[in-house]
Order: structure tokens, then sequence, then C-alpha cells
């Protein structure tokens, strides 16, 4: 690991004016520091600002405060009651070490796991701009199958973030300058085109301090994962859902998806064609369709493209099934 | 400052019962416990925990005083080599806590619910913990025995 300067945060105005990288839980920054991939000069620890709370909203959704970790979170009765997509996707997620020290806002943040990223005897545009992509035509069992560009392959590892794109959360920010402001987690993460190293709509120095949560949704709720070992791994390919049904029909449906893209992945078109429809496998079908018109394989990775049709038939079906 | 909290209590304090497996949060061999909570203390920098209470496995108990979970172990046979076994422990001793303060975990079949603790569960919320020599079967029969004997002391 390289030396660093180290400030601690007193306060959440002063945070940003500290000219460093803000480190949380730092699961995944101090693995990133010790293989030099990450390589800042100075770390403002953030652990103390008071921003550990969930509290109620006045529309009737939660605002949970950047520092509240993944346990905690995916605990919190009201998550558990209410959005149980968010407590699954969470849960599903890391171990319970990891858990324990992972922030929400952190989480927003991870990088990718792509090995090209982890090896700095390799290409990567992401962690070396202009270097290129070893990943495309290289070893990309991982990655994405959606949204690439030719100059980077890597997927979003968040199980918590594609939830939170499903529920339409809202991150709170307060930039260096000390002014505010709100990002719809739609908006919030930018596909690699020509500059992946560019992962979020984030300026530097900018804090993240809560994430805001709507109203919650009526509904199933569900979150498959599929992964490699039972626990305790990424997603290959991961499917949020909330599903409404009334009258024996798809009344609302919401997805999002893991393991498939840069970023969480949602498609209004898909949840569209599913909504008036029953529930039956021609049109599952049909969904998948939309999702995977644009799917392009890497090679290792084309399995991804029917895993994500089969995860997400075997979501909606078993989210309708009590219909 | 570049002192993670592992090297800490191994290379300054002598506290070396908890062991550096990977270095990189990933087999759990360092977990401690920290304001009673489990995390991978090679993931974590020294600094960041003034003033936090920090449990490793000295501090459960040693061959005069054995935890219950330390007890168990030795009676299951729950290790071969040993080397992730304080943290097997350590883990183990955090996860109890996070079961009795009735915390979900992947393999719970209603979040909404309280937890219970199935083989299934403990193999789950264990997960962050490898041995490579993959005493599994044992560890979790120690854990087993050991949460029964806590709830009836406690």
């Amino acid at each position: 690991m390289r030396p660093f300067e180290y400030a601690r945060a007193g306060n959440v105005s002063e945070a940003g004016a500290l000219a460093g990288r803000f480190i949380a839980g730092g699961t995944n920054l101090l693995d990133l520091m010790k293989l030099e991939v990450e390589t800042p000069e100075k770390l403002v620890d953030i652990t103390r600002l008071p921003l550990r709370e969930i509290e109620e909203t006045a529309d009737g959704g939660l605002r949970i405060g950047a520092l509240v970790t993944n346990s905690d979170l995916a605990a919190e009765p009201r998550i558990r009651r209410d959005y149980e997509v968010l407590s699954r996707a969470l849960l599903a997620g890391a171990s319970g070490q990891l858990r324990n020290k992972a922030t929400t806002g952190g989480n927003l943040l991870q990088r990718t796991r792509c090995s090209y990223f982890y090896e700095t005897s390799q290409p990567c545009n992401k962690r070396e701009p202009g270097s290129g992509c070893g990943a495309i035509g290289g070893f990309n069992r991982i990655h994405a199958i959606l949204g690439t560009s030719d100059k980077c392959i890597a997927t979003h590892p968040s199980d918590m973030a594609v939830a939170m794109r499903l529920l339409d959360a809202v991150v709170e920010t307060q930039k260096a300058d000390g002014s505010s402001r709100e990002i719809p987690v739609a908006e919030f993460y930018r596909l690699p085109g020509e500059t992946p190293q560019i992962e979020t709509v984030l300026d530097q120095g900018e804090l993240i301090t809560a994430v805001r949560l709507p109203k919650p949704l009526q509904g199933e709720h569900r979150y498959r994962k599929v992964r490699d070992r039972a626990s305790y791994a990424f997603a290959l390919v991961s499917v949020a859902a909330v599903v409404r049904m009334d009258g024996g029909r798809i009344a609302d449906a919401r997805l999002a998806f893991g393991g498939l893209a840069h970023m969480p992945w949602r498609d209004a078109a898909v949840e569209q064609a599913l909504v008036g429809q029953e529930p039956t496998m021609a049109n599952f079908d049909k969904a998948a369709d939309i999702l995977l018109a644009e799917a392009k394989g890497q090679g290792e990775n084309d399995f991804k493209i029917p895993l994500a049709r089969r995860t997400l038939k075997a979501v909606l079906a078993d989210a309708t099934k009590g219909a | 400052m570049r002192t993670s909290l592992l090297d800490a209590c191994r290379d300054h304090l002598g506290l070396t019962g908890s062991k550096k497996g990977c270095d990189h949060g990933q087999c759990g061999a360092c977990t401690m416990l920290v304001n009673g909570r489990r995390i991978n203390s090679c993931l974590t920098l020294a600094v960041m925990h003034e003033g936090d209470e920090v449990t490793t496995i000295e501090g459960l108990g040693g061959p005069a005083n054995l935890h219950p979970m330390q007890e168990a172990f030795l009676h299951h046979d729950g290790f071969q080599c040993g080397y992730c076994t304080p943290g097997q422990i350590v883990s183990a001793v955090g996860m109890l806590g996070e079961v009795s303060d009735g915390w979900p975990s992947h393999a719970t079949d209603d979040v909404k619910d309280g937890a219970s603790l199935s083989l299934d569960e403990i193999r789950e919320r264990m997960s962050g913990n490898l041995c490579r020599c993959s005493a599994y079967p044992n560890i979790v029969d120690a854990i087993e025995t050991a949460s029964t004997k806590m709830k009836e002391t406690a």
C-alpha cells in the first residue's frame, strides 16, 4: 500500500473541503489500496459524521443515512416489511463481516470486480485510461452483455444498487462548495462509453449524505441471485422484481438487473410489455426478448444471455404464482 | 497510518490469536468483534478505531476459562490445522449475537420474521469464514452446540 495522509472529518460541511478520498467502511477501497489499484494521496475518514439514522420522510418514504451499514439496513424492521426487495438484495451480498462494515453510500460506489481492473500488470481503461481492455478477447466470463463499449465491458458488482434502482431511490449529496443536490439512482451511474474511469455523475469532493426511498411499492418482492457459490459470491445474473397482480393479470411490474452491465440495469419497455398481460411463459419470453434485444456476448460470457432470460422468467413465474 | 487493525493487534500488541490469511477480507481468519459486531480486521485501519471496543479471540477466553464456543469447537473437533479457528470462533460468537438481535439472513424464508438457527442458517451466516481443511461439518455442529449451551446459561 502506498503511503497516504489521513484526516478525520468532524462535520459534513467540512468533509469535501478536506480534499481527499472519502473512506467509510473501507472494505472495497482498502482492498484496492493494498493492490495499488487505488492510490489516494489523502484519505478523509467520514465515519464520525452523523449519517447513521434511518428516518421517515414527509411523503411516506425513508431517508437512509449514508453511513448506515448494510447489516443494519437489511435488518431494519421497516425495510424488511415495506422494502423487502432491498433487504433481500443486501442479504445476498458479501459476508456477515463485510456487511457489518460496508455502508449504504460506499456500496453504491463499489468498483468492478473485473480481474483486469484488479491486476495492475494488465491493461485496463478503467484503471489506466488509454491502456486498453484486457477483458475484450480475454477472460470475460463475469462481464457485461448490455451497454458495453469497445473500451470497457466491466459490470457493477453491487446487489444493493440493483434494488435501489428498482425502488427509484434518490441519492442526496453535498458538494465540496457546501451546496447540496439530489440525484435519482436512475441518473447516478454512467455507461462506460469512451471514459470507463468515470463511473458516476458525482463531482470531485461530492459526499453522499443519504439515500432516500419513495413510499413503499405494493406487490410481491423478489431478489434472485445466480452465482457460482450458494453464498458469498458476486452475481453472474441477478433479478430484482416487484410485481403486483390484479384480476389474474399483471397490474404493475418493476424489474432491475445485476451482473449484466456497467450499472444496475432497468428497461422501461420490459416493464411496459408485462403490464396488463396474463402471467404466462410466452409473455415472460416477450419481456425477455425486449430486455436482451441488444445483448452482446464476449465469448466466455455468452451463457449470460440465456441465463438472464431464464432467471427473469423464473422470478416472474414465482412472483405471479399466487394470482 | 497504513496499519490495519489486524496488524496493530498482532504486530504491535502481541495478540497473535487473530490470523492473517488472505489480507483481503475473503477468508475471515482475521475476524474480530468491534463494539460487539464481527468484522474483517484486515480491511480496516487501526487509526479509524480510536475509542472502539475491540475483542479478539484472546478476549473471549483462554485455556483456563474457555468460552462455550471454544469448548464446543474442541468437543466437536471443529478444525484440523487450526489456522482459521480463531476467526471461526469469533465470527460464530458475533453471528449468534446477530441472531439474538433478530437479524434475517439470505437463508431466512421470510425476512419479516425473526431469525431462527437452522443448520442452513449457520452455513449461510458463516460463509465469510473459509476452512481449507474443510472441517465444515464439525464447525457447524460446534456452533449449534454452543448456541444451545449459551442460551441455557444466558
